[in-house]
């Protein structure tokens, strides 16, 4: 009677280890498989040449600057509306049918697909506002793509402010504004930055609504109202269209070390944040 | 003064989150009004269960891409949560304390490697191994499975792993106390216990595999045509947006904004269902 | 403390109101070049050398995808200077573009695996094969194997261009056609499927895959030049009228000598 789970119980964790130690095995060789092939195109040369050729010859320069661009456009668009909407949510209101909406909003705007958010990109900004493939047009998307991102990790980290920091504040003659200022938004801010970086990191990963909306131009920009074309743009050109795998693989690996670095900066925010509140 | 700066601050906070949501509206909108007249033209029943898709005949159907999307979805499940859900009782479990360090960054970094690159990794392994060895032409829908069902890894593996680790300690002492086996205890309480969690993140995990579009274009093959095996090229709904958006003008793109207002829906249609579960476990 | 804050406001407000003046002064110093994207490799390549030769042209030239039917519409209505085209113009389309040149000449190569036995077709095969007639190599002389037909997608002038050479009026490419997006997609999918048959550029025909005779001609460039190969369109820039300035420029050095050799050592034919 007792031998038989036993047996059973083997084989299941037997099952449940060979899952985990295949998952781990898949992602450790796509991330290996990626870098040994491209840390070895990484270059002075690589980084800091225009492409050239279509992207056959010559470096990456322009499209790192696009992504960075982009990147940089949504930010400074996103984080003030998105902070912004979380100290409302979090400070300004109590629970009722506007917290609600805004809640669902941004929930739903979180599971849109990113090519939706191309075709809206494309046929507001592009088309409508005739800012036409741009550095602008691209960020712009990218901002309200990252917005719901930054509202959640936001309130959350508002919402973990404990409330004696609050009451004191108020007790020491705060008024509202001064106690969210000099008290709430210092305390919160590692938890708001992590949420900013892992928006960073979805900006930079992005492809489909970039495409739609910054274009593919390899030249470098000049200012914002230029089309560019992101690192993952370009990989994707490269790779799908078959171009030049050499440059395809070093793309990507430069990509995954950014990202990489993007993940090591936001984990160490988040435990000293952590830290911090114990 | 102090009033007025106060009174000030909650309006603009007010200004900024109506702001915020005002934008789904206004996605909402222009998606809608650009692709609606497309669905008038057709009538939304020969648009939605139209067989054929041929715009240089000014024929939109997008059935055989509603179920593209159905079968490519349905299978990045099949492969995925059953792997992501072990994974994710192996770290909240079994894991010694050194993997599971290794494990939570790697996992991580995996969610946000740009979708591109696991596409590519489908075209250099998964399509030759399925060209190879099952037949058919290797981009297929098993091949756009096997590569979503890895992306949605990452989003089921730790939205499991998490509500695993909420359950208060006492479900398991309780059932180990019973007598129990560690397996019986994970098997009758514990995941009933987190049952809307995981129920939660196989549902995210597939909104994910629904909205994705780069990948599955590198390794479906894009086909308009009704598949017949999972061997068979398949279009799916953000396929045939991407693959034709920069190329359509007048009531070819209005069909592809049609083809976005179906998309909508369905990922409306997910995430209601998430929200609903997530509010049942809250409750 | 506060002072700081006041700076960084304004700081963040000069930045915006910079970003905005820039894209406004962005709209001179760059003519758009938009439109099919087999022509688009051979334009690149052609900007790129117009700008290192004439530094001071006044005006970049961005190249554009978005395929032939887009482009051509992006010309008519002046969102870009000049359309690429890779297919002939259809009536509707020349009426409205009164400036249409040809740069040069492309050979349309039909591909297989160099494995695949089969090296020659004719053009009736070939159309049975895309509607789906013909399904087995072996009803061609090849092996016991299924087609794995491979097509590009609406809007494409490579495809258009193909169903107008090739397949005629009354047939269609079969649904079943797997679709890629690029001239190259389709020669890697070809390069690594021994049962594919696909259409490209003949510029883009590399020692990777085969390009099959047709009724006994080779897919060369001398073929074309001489006629017998019948398989070619031509490359065409189309704008509403004779345009001036840097397009115009641009165009007299694509019909240079210098433009004509760049683009004979990329694989096309001379006009």
């Amino acid at each position: 009677m007792r031998k038989k789970p036993r047996v059973g119980e083997k084989v299941v964790v037997g099952i449940i280890w060979t899952a985990a130690v295949l998952v781990l095995a898949v992602l450790a060789a796509i991330i290996v498989y990626i870098l040994v092939k491209g840390l070895p195109q990484l270059s002075w040369e690589f980084l800091t040449q225009i492409p050239r050729n279509m992207g056959r010859a010559g470096g990456i320069s322009s499209t790192i600057v696009g992504t960075l661009l982009v990147t940089a456009v949504a930010i400074v668009i996103a984080v003030p509306f998105g902070v912004g909407t979380a100290f409302y949510l979090a400070e300004y209101t109590k629970e009722g049918i506007i917290t609600r909406i805004i809640r669902f909003s941004a929930e739903s705007l979180a599971g849109i697909p990113s090519i939706v958010y191309g075709l809206f990109g494309f046929i507001f900004f592009v088309i409508t506002l005739k800012m036409g493939y741009s550095v602008l047009s691209g960020g712009l998307t990218l901002a309200i793509m990252i917005l719901p991102t930054i509202i959640r990790t936001a309130e959350e980290a508002i919402r973990t402010v404990p409330n004696s920091y609050r009451e004191t504040s108020y007790s020491l003659g705060a008024t509202k504004w001064q106690t969210i200022i000099k008290t709430v938004f210092p305390s919160s801010l590692p938890g708001i930055v992590n949420g900013i970086i892992l928006s960073v990191g979805r900006c930079v990963a992005e492809t489909a609504a970039v495409m739609l909306t910054a274009g593919s131009i390899l030249r470098m920009p000049k200012s914002l109202g230029d089309s560019s074309r992101t690192m993952a743009v370009h990989f994707f050109i490269l790779a799908s269209e078959d171009i030049s795998m050499e440059k395809a693989y070093g793309t990507a690996a430069l990509l995954i070390l950014l990202i990489f670095l993007i993940n090591v900066v936001a984990n160490i925010l988040v435990n000293r944040f952590a830290a911090k509140r114990r | 003064m102090k009033k007025f700066k106060e009174k000030l601050s909650g309006l603009a906070f007010l200004v900024l989150a109506l702001s915020s949501i005002s934008v789904l509206l206004l996605i909402t909108v222009f998606i809608v009004v650009q692709g609606a007249s497309s669905i008038g033209r057709e009538g939304l029943l020969n648009f939605v269960f139209g067989m054929k898709w041929a715009p240089s005949q000014d024929i939109y159907g997008i059935f055989p891409m509603i179920v593209g999307t159905l079968s490519v979805t349905l299978g990045a499940a099949i492969v995925g949560v059953p792997i992501g859900l072990c994974t994710s009782i192996f770290l909240a479990e079994f894991a010694p304390p050194f993997l599971r360090n290794i494990f939570r960054p790697a996992i991580q970094l995996l969610a946000a490697i740009p979708s591109v690159v696991y596409g590519f990794v489908g075209i250099l392994f998964v399509v030759p191994f399925i060209r190879n060895f099952l037949g058919g032409p290797g981009l297929s829908i098993l091949a756009a499975s096997i590569v979503l069902g890895v992306m949605i890894l990452p989003t089921v593996i730790s939205i499991c792993e998490v509500s695993l680790l909420s359950l208060p300690r006492q479900y398991k002492e309780g059932a180990l106390a019973l007598g129990l086996t560690r397996w019986q205890s994970i098997l009758h309480v514990q995941l009933p216990a987190a049952k809307s969690g995981i129920v939660a993140a196989i549902i995210l995990g597939i909104g994910r595999a629904v909205g994705e579009t780069m990948a599955v274009i590198m390794v479906v093959g894009n086909a308009t045509a009704m598949p017949e095996s999972i061997l068979d090229s398949v279009r799916t709904l953000t396929t045939n947006i991407g693959i034709e958006m920069g190329y359509a003008f007048g009531e070819h793109q209005e069909a592809l904004f049609a083809t976005g207002i179906i998309l909508f829906v369905m990922i409306m249609i997910i995430n209601g269902l998430a929200q609903s579960v997530v509010r049942r476990k809250s409750k | 403390m506060k002072h700081i804050r006041k700076i960084a406001i304004i700081k963040i407000l000069l930045l915006a109101f910079g970003m905005f003046a820039a894209c406004n002064g962005a709209g001179n110093s760059a003519i758009i070049i938009a439109g099919s994207t087999s022509v688009q490799p051979y334009a690149e390549i052609l900007a790129e050398e117009f700008e290192r030769l004439y530094p001071d042209a006044g005006a970049a030239i961005n190249i554009q995808g978005g395929g032939s039917a887009a482009g051509l519409m992006a010309a008519e209505n002046g969102s870009a200077e000049l359309g690429m085209s890779s297919r002939a113009l259809k009536a509707e389309e020349a009426a409205r573009l009164g400036y249409v040149v040809e740069i040069a000449k492309d050979g349309l190569a039909i591909i297989v695996h160099p494995d695949n036995p089969v090296f020659d077709l004719s053009l009736e095969e070939i159309r049975k094969i895309y509607t789906r007639e013909i399904t087995n190599w072996s009803e061609l002389g090849g092996r016991d194997a299924q087609i794995h037909i491979i097509a590009r997608e609406e809007g494409s002038g490579t495809r258009s261009a193909f169903e107008e050479l090739v397949i005629g009026k009354g047939y269609e490419i079969s649904p079943k056609a797997i679709v890629q997006a690029s001239n190259g997609a389709v020669r890697m999918l070809v390069e690594n499927d021994p049962n594919a048959i696909g259409f490209i550029s003949l510029g883009l025909v590399n020692d990777q895959v085969k390009a099959l005779r047709l009724d006994g001609v080779a897919a060369t460039r001398e073929n074309v030049i001489n006629g017998t190969y019948c398989l070619y369109r031509h490359f065409l820039f189309a704008a509403i009228e004779e345009p001036t300035g840097v397009a115009k420029q641009f165009i007299d050095f694509i019909l240079s000598s210098r433009g004509q050799e760049l683009l004979i050592h990329e694989g096309l034919i001379p006009e």
